[in-house]
């Protein structure tokens, strides 16, 4: 191939790369701007203002929303990376036929619809008389956090030598010493990234919280989809950049950390 | 032996908040309000208006299946063939927005579709007409495409990446071309991770209430919408059940046609 | 063995600022059997991959049976690769994978099976067209990638590595095969190799580099007999490479000792580097041999011992011989004139990097 056509079919492939790039990004690139402008109107700008930023923060609903959707994310991480590392551990130790049973079992919220996974709990609440509210949708999240956990651990334990551990029984230390001493900071990254996944994916999570919520109580999805059918409002520009900004970051954090581990 | 009772919470759990909640929708949609066996729910979907909204749901969920695939598949060849590692910023880029609030990417598009929204603004600043972009069938593929997309992305992405540079080498040195390469070598070796690709994009499109909502107004609606109102405003729990074992009934349709696909391709890959 | 086949003109290459290649120029001839040999990092790799079209030289043509194919891309030369690791088609069964090139090119079924049944038969695999390539061990999808290059009747046959991913008694097996095959389909063979042993044993012709210089081309003769310098000599076996005086044609002084040699025209007390092969050198009674030394270390290899003697001033020189010499004996060293080998010391610091950097 010449020079010349190799040139073209780089310039043609760096335009694809842009238009992509513009296509997943001008939106989000729209709304930081209008959350920024100070006028109502969506096709002019107004001069600079920071008021949709004030008028968030002052909002309750905003601010108790935030509150729950952060609360929901931490313990839903939390608990079902408890549960998942355990589980995981657990599983790898078995035989291939319980094995595949009960990661068959944390895929079946991976793969079916949400909606029908949303209702599914929604009844079972409402058949067991359970009042729906802040508990519910932390059930309701560790559920679908739970497979994510067990895909992020189980790859680090099948890399880990059982011969470790068995080295540490050798060398007379307890079961459980051995764990948390030798297989444990083995898997850790493993578990990191299960806690980080489940975490991110309460955030953005909106159909079943939809589903196990009970009235009054709101995340930020729930309270953006309820605010959006009345007509949007400058404030939930702010808040888009807010969240954008924050899973950024968040983001940049869980990627440079494992980076950080391989180098040492 | 000790070790296995650590699975223990996790069994409970899953039986208590998976199995018994599927069981239940499987019960309510095989029985009528007062408890008697009836098949009326599930044969319901035959209305006209249920069909509709099926039917609907199946072919924009296919044409933005289709649109993603299409888009996705060069993109991940560029990036791949620009030797961009796995932690390199560019790949990083495409990847992001599948982490940013669902609702909120949908309202960004709600945004710009709109009729006093910002394309329309563009357009009237320009002299041009309006036009009616939000509320059609349209809008709404675009909001699934724009949604979806990067779970295609990142399938495609990551098995490309896996495919060894001598092997393609190998396909040129015995006189294949570039798109001799693309049938014979690209797209079968990387089988696995479109059908995956397909899987992560269909079901959710499929199923969505949301975009449909948000970018289709009232007046478009598709399965997911059906059965949300089933639930939240008529609460008819049966009917919608009903109509949810049908869903997954198609969901469950989609995914043995795909891992038949994906048994062919990788038969010959192992 | 007449014309060149292949002609490498002025050969440069760099990565991200490194050079690989340096003004490389190279002649194959036709059923030759070329090596490349050299340590990783030599650019022999480089240069195979130029020749099939993988890599564009920053300078420099590939000429290929008189016309440039520089700017050709490899799907349109009439040459093939065998790769490191193979390469198969993992998606493909083994009758497909052989198939590849010829349907490609959109040869008759019937004669597309007739070539993988001769290919098969060629590499000793008749009767496997319907296995998968994961059902192969690593040899026989060496074996494979082999078959899948010359049903294509290429005029040459690259080989990148290939015996590389083998275990050692089956890298041997596979040596003579490669031998058997290429008086078999007559044709030329380039072949890259890190591996002196197999380099040695295959060849017509070893060019050795290093750094992206050609150091030496000869015949494994040649080269592992009359190095033509400290690299060559060093990277080929094994070898004492000591700093002597050239006192006139067919006289060096060693250490302060003087040994008979049979080369010539270096000129008079020129500086210049010795190449003694460690089974050239006779352990004799200490008032026999030219220099005389205590051996200070024996081990026991099997076909010989190992021994290192050493002189008053210190230089250890390593000894094979059948016959054994205890630690702490005192001995003397005696070379025959023909088993010395001068070579001139590099010049400037620039043929330094050429000659002894590695």
């Amino acid at each position: 191939m010449t020079r010349l056509k190799r040139n073209f079919k780089r310039i043609w492939q760096d335009f694809y790369l842009v238009i992509i790039m513009l296509f997943l990004y001008a939106p989000i690139a729209t709304m930081i701007v209008l959350s920024f402008n100070n006028s109502k109107s969506r096709s002019q700008w107004g001069g600079f203002t920071l008021e949709w930023y004030s008028q968030m923060f002052a909002s309750r609903n905003i601010v108790s929303a935030l509150q729950n959707t952060l609360a929901i994310a931490f313990l839903s991480a939390l608990i079902a990376t408890i549960l998942g590392t355990a589980a995981a551990v657990a599983i790898n130790s078995m035989k291939r036929v319980p094995r595949t049973v009960l990661i068959g079992l944390g895929n079946i919220p991976m793969l079916n619809a949400e909606i029908v996974t949303g209702i599914s709990m929604m009844l079972t609440f409402i058949a067991f008389g359970v009042t729906m509210g802040f508990k519910t949708i932390l059930i309701g999240h560790i559920t679908f956090n739970l497979p994510y956990v067990l895909l992020s651990v189980m790859p680090k334990l099948k890399q880990t030598s059982k011969y470790t551990y068995e080295a540490a029984l050798d060398l007379g230390a307890s079961p459980l010493r051995a764990f948390f001493k030798v297989v444990f900071p083995d898997i850790l990254p493993g578990v990191l990234s299960g806690f980080l996944l489940s975490f991110t994916m309460s955030l953005d999570d909106f159909i079943i919280t939809h589903f196990t919520k009970g009235a009054g109580v709101n995340t930020l999805s729930t309270l953006i989809y309820s605010e959006v059918r009345r007509g949007i409002k400058p404030s939930m520009y702010a808040l888009s950049t807010v969240i954008f900004v924050s899973v950024l970051i968040l983001l940049f954090i869980s990627n440079l950390s494992p980076k950080k581990q391989e180098k040492n | 032996m000790n070790k296995k009772i650590l699975a223990g919470p996790y069994l409970v759990w899953m039986i208590g908040f998976v199995i018994i909640p599927l069981a239940l929708i499987v019960y309510y949609g095989l029985t009528d309000r007062s408890g008697a066996f009836t098949m009326a729910n599930v044969l319901s979907i035959t209305k006209p208006e249920h069909i509709k909204a099926l039917m609907l749901s199946l072919a924009l969920s296919f044409i933005s299946t289709v649109i993603c695939l299409l888009l996705a598949f060069p993109l991940s060849m560029i990036l791949r063939n620009r030797g961009m590692g796995k932690g390199s910023f560019i790949v990083f880029l495409f990847i992001l927005p599948m982490w940013m609030n669902f609702l909120l990417r949908t309202l960004a598009w709600q945004t710009l579709l709109e009729k006093n929204g910002v394309i329309n603004g563009i357009l009237t600043a320009l002299g041009l007409p309006r036009q009616n972009l939000i509320n059609t069938p349209g809008a709404i593929v675009l909001g699934m495409v724009y949604n979806f997309l990067p779970f295609m992305v990142l399938p495609i992405y990551n098995v490309l990446c896996k495919i060894d540079d001598n092997t393609v080498n190998a396909a040129r040195d015995l006189g294949a071309g570039f798109w001799q390469t693309l049938i014979h070598i690209w797209i079968p070796l990387s089988l696995p991770g479109i059908i995956s690709g397909i899987t992560m994009v269909f079901v959710p499109a499929l199923t969505t209430f949301v975009i449909s909502n948000l970018l289709g107004g009232s007046k478009i609606l598709l399965i997911g919408n059906v059965i949300e109102q089933e639930f939240m405003k008529s609460s008819n729990w049966n009917l919608g059940s009903g109509l949810s074992l049908v869903l997954m009934v198609f969901i469950l349709i989609s995914m043995a046609l795909i891992a038949k696909y994906d048994k062919n391709g990788e038969g010959s890959t192992f | 063995m007449s014309q060149p086949l292949i002609d490498l003109v002025h050969i440069s290459k760099t990565y991200d600022g490194t050079m690989v290649l340096d003004d490389l120029n190279l002649s194959v001839k036709e059923n030759e059997f070329v090596t490349l040999l050299g340590p990783s990092g030599c650019g022999k790799t480089t240069t195979l991959r130029i020749i099939g079209g993988f890599e564009t030289p920053d300078t420099g043509k590939v000429i290929f049976g008189g016309t440039d194919i520089s700017k050709l891309p490899p799907n349109k030369r009439q040459l093939n690769t065998v790769f490191q690791k193979y390469a198969l088609f993992t998606h493909m069964n083994i009758a497909d994978n052989i198939a590849f090139g010829l349907k490609i090119k959109g040869k008759s079924k019937a004669y597309i099976d007739d070539k993988i049944k001769y290919a098969l038969k060629l590499v000793n695999l008749e009767g496997y067209e319907k296995r998968t390539v994961d059902s192969l061990s690593g040899g026989q999808q060496q074996r494979i990638a082999i078959a899948r290059a010359i049903v294509n009747e290429p005029k040459v046959l690259l080989l990148d590595e290939p015996l590389g991913a083998l275990d050692l008694k089956l890298r041997q097996d596979m040596q003579y095969e490669l031998i058997r095959l290429k008086n078999e389909l007559g044709i030329t063979f380039i072949y890259v190799t890190h591996d002196q042993e197999e380099a040695l044993t295959m060849s017509d012709t070893i060019v050795v580099m290093n750094q992206g210089y050609i150091q030496q081309t000869g015949t494994p003769e040649q080269i592992y007999n009359e190095p033509e310098n400290a690299f060559v000599a060093d990277f080929i076996g094994e070898s004492n490479i000591v700093p002597g005086i050239m006192l006139r044609d067919e006289l060096v002084e060693i250490f302060g000792a003087k040994f008979a040699c049979v080369d010539k025209g270096f000129g008079t007390n020129k500086p210049v580097d010795v190449v003694i092969r460690p089974e050239d050198i006779d352990l004799v009674e200490p008032e026999k041999g030219v220099l005389t030394g205590v051996c200070t270390h024996l081990i026991f290899k099997g076909v010989h011992y190992e021994m290192e003697v050493t002189t008053p001033d210190g230089f250890e020189w390593l000894v094979h011989s059948t016959d054994m010499c205890p630690v702490g004996k005192e001995v003397g060293i005696h070379v025959d004139p023909f088993d010395i080998q001068i070579m001139n010391k590099p010049a400037s610091e620039d043929e330094e990097a050429v000659g002894t950097n590695e």
